[in-house]
């Protein structure tokens, strides 16, 4: 679905944000792109939609060369959310704001106005929808986002920083949404530095430094290796820490619900007394 | 525990050395369809460290403006209650009075960056109150230095990652050195390495500077093992206030904030009765460690 060789991009002011990528994401696929600030993520994100266009080799989203088609054809195979999701809006009601879209794509009204009030009122925004979208807090504003791009569904959902200014019971619905899209055969790329987020998610992680991707795998692989998150400005996630913490009693490191640590723990402690004199 | 202490408090002596109270607040902001804060009273203390959670749109930023003088200097909506800082009514006092001893970080660094140079950008607010060159190079210098950030001086703020630009902001709040520090979410955008340094430089600026500290986030793991209150808002209310490991016996989670998972698992074992108890909620890995050792002997 996703195709990148060898691509480069170098900033008019010189600095170079992505050397030499070569990934391949297949359709269906989550991928969560981490790593510090100004690593690239942001950049890398950028090449989905074609707002950045490699300065060397190429981008193919579903074949087509980011550098050969408009922005407008990529637009509607992949949708991505800023960062400052604010920047995304310019409508009077979060209704239009989701409407918009879609309604751009030529989209029956009925159809439009179906996907409108199903988005809103799965991101919880339907008591907002007459509101207008500046006036949402920042969490909300991050929802909206979100419910818009829901609303249209392209192939290729790119989200970055999807959970920042989220509450708890937000990141878990927006991890269901990522789901959902999932099942619905949708490619998903988050970048994120929230460690506790993508910890729970359990995608593949691409980890990037200095523009280059340095390690690409299972969230149960790389989220365990505390010197490879560190040389990266990442935390081991605090679960991950805990059973690592516990090794002296013959807990395996894992990325377990804290449920199942607690029964590993108190099992594990059980036996210790019971074969204690 | 200074959380008990603050309970029990009533008398003159106490009240003097509250450096913020909140009397009966309300507010709703123009165009907005509910109250943002709802009869909301609060008193703290010189020297506290307080941590705000809560669900998006519960109230956190709003409070945080209210503390600042924001409201109801510059968001128009119906305001009644009272705003005391360091003993100035908030509705009284002019803005630029208020923002030297309550300095605010906001959630968007962009809002608060604007001059060609983070140098420039930090000095801006010194420069404005005319305070002689000298001294503003050193707050400068102080400021950069404390988040670690002499690096970037020349740099142009809007070419720095999110997180470099949030350093930029705080440190530009620090340079007033203010007698309170108000942080909306000020770690959201940035790595989680950078996030615990500036952490722990918060925490040393309480320690060290006895600043207060209001901060408001989500992911609570890093801030709780410092933190002497942790307050939780709901549609606009505070219906937690204390020390955090009272606070977090509470279904926190029905108010859309996650426990520290060291915390979960600590009450999960609590749940299975077995050879192991925490009578004290850890906040930390090395705390619930601790007492894994002590029950193993």
């Amino acid at each position: 679905m996703i195709c990148f060789q060898e691509v480069e991009y170098v900033y008019p002011s010189g600095i170079k944000a992505l050397d030499r990528i070569d990934l391949e994401v297949g359709r269906g696929e989550v991928v969560a792109v981490m790593g510090e600030n100004g690593a690239g993520k942001t950049t890398l994100l950028k090449h989905l939609n074609g707002l950045l266009k490699p300065t060397r080799g190429k981008v193919l989203i579903d074949g087509l060369d980011t550098r050969e088609v408009t922005v407008a054809e990529l637009a509607r195979r992949v949708g991505l959310v800023f960062q400052n999701a604010e920047d995304m809006f310019f409508s009077g009601t979060v209704w239009e704001e989701v409407a918009f879209a879609l309604k751009n794509f030529g989209y029956d009204e009925k159809i439009v106005k179906r996907r409108v009030e199903w988005a809103l009122s799965f991101m919880e925004l339907k008591e907002y929808a007459g509101s207008s979208p500046f006036l949402l807090s920042g969490g909300e504003k991050k929802r909206l986002a979100l419910a818009i791009i829901l609303a249209w569904a392209p192939e290729v959902i790119a989200l970055d920083e999807p959970t920042t200014g989220q509450d708890q019971l937000q990141k878990e619905k927006l991890a269901q949404m990522i789901r959902l899209l999932r099942e619905q055969r949708r490619t998903v790329i988050i970048s994120t530095h929230d460690i506790e987020f993508v910890a729970q998610l359990k995608p593949r992680i691409l980890l990037m430094k200095r523009g280059r991707i340095i390690a690409d795998g299972d969230a149960e692989e790389i989220l365990l290796d505390e010197k490879l998150l560190e040389s990266c400005s990442l935390l081991l996630p605090q679960i991950a820490s805990l059973t690592r913490s516990l090794s002296f009693l013959g807990i395996k490191p894992s990325l377990k619900h804290p449920r199942e640590v607690a029964e590993e723990l108190v099992n594990t402690l059980r036996e210790r007394f019971a074969h204690s004199p | 525990m200074r959380g008990a202490d603050r309970r029990e408090a009533g008398g003159k002596a106490e009240r003097a050395s509250a450096i913020i109270e909140v009397k009966n607040l309300s507010f709703k902001y123009y165009g907005g369809s509910q109250y943002a804060l709802k009869d909301v009273n609060l008193e703290v203390r010189q020297g506290e460290f307080i941590v705000l959670a809560g669900r998006s749109g519960c109230g956190k930023t709003t409070l945080l403006r209210c503390l600042n003088g924001l409201i109801p200097n510059f968001y128009e909506g119906y305001f009644s209650g009272r705003v005391l800082v360091d003993g100035m009514d908030t509705r009284e006092t002019p803005p630029h009075t208020l923002s030297q001893i309550a300095g605010m970080v906001f959630q968007n660094p962009d809002n608060q960056l604007f001059a060609l140079s983070v140098e420039a950008d930090v000095a801006f607010p010194l420069e404005n109150l005319g305070l002689p060159r000298d001294l503003i190079l050193e707050r400068v210098e102080w400021a950069l230095k404390t988040l670690k950030i002499e690096d970037l001086r020349h740099r142009s703020p809007f070419e720095l990652s999110g997180g470099q630009k949030q350093k930029v902001a705080i440190a530009s709040v620090l340079a007033m050195k203010p007698k309170i520090l108000l942080l909306d979410e000020p770690t959201s955008s940035l790595d989680p390495l950078s996030a615990k340094n500036l952490i722990e430089s918060i925490i040393e600026l309480n320690r060290q500077e006895k600043l207060t500290i209001i901060i408001s986030e989500h992911r609570l793991e890093l801030l709780l093992p410092h933190a002497d209150r942790l307050i939780v808002m709901d549609r606009g209310e505070i219906v937690c206030d204390g020390p955090p490991r009272e606070v977090l016996k509470e279904d926190i989670l029905s108010y859309g904030v996650a426990s520290p998972k060291v915390s979960e698992v600590a009450r999960y074992v609590n749940s299975y009765n077995g050879c192991l108890r925490f009578e004290e909620i850890p906040l930390s890995v090395e705390e619930f460690v601790e007492r894994v050792r002590e029950a193993i002997g």
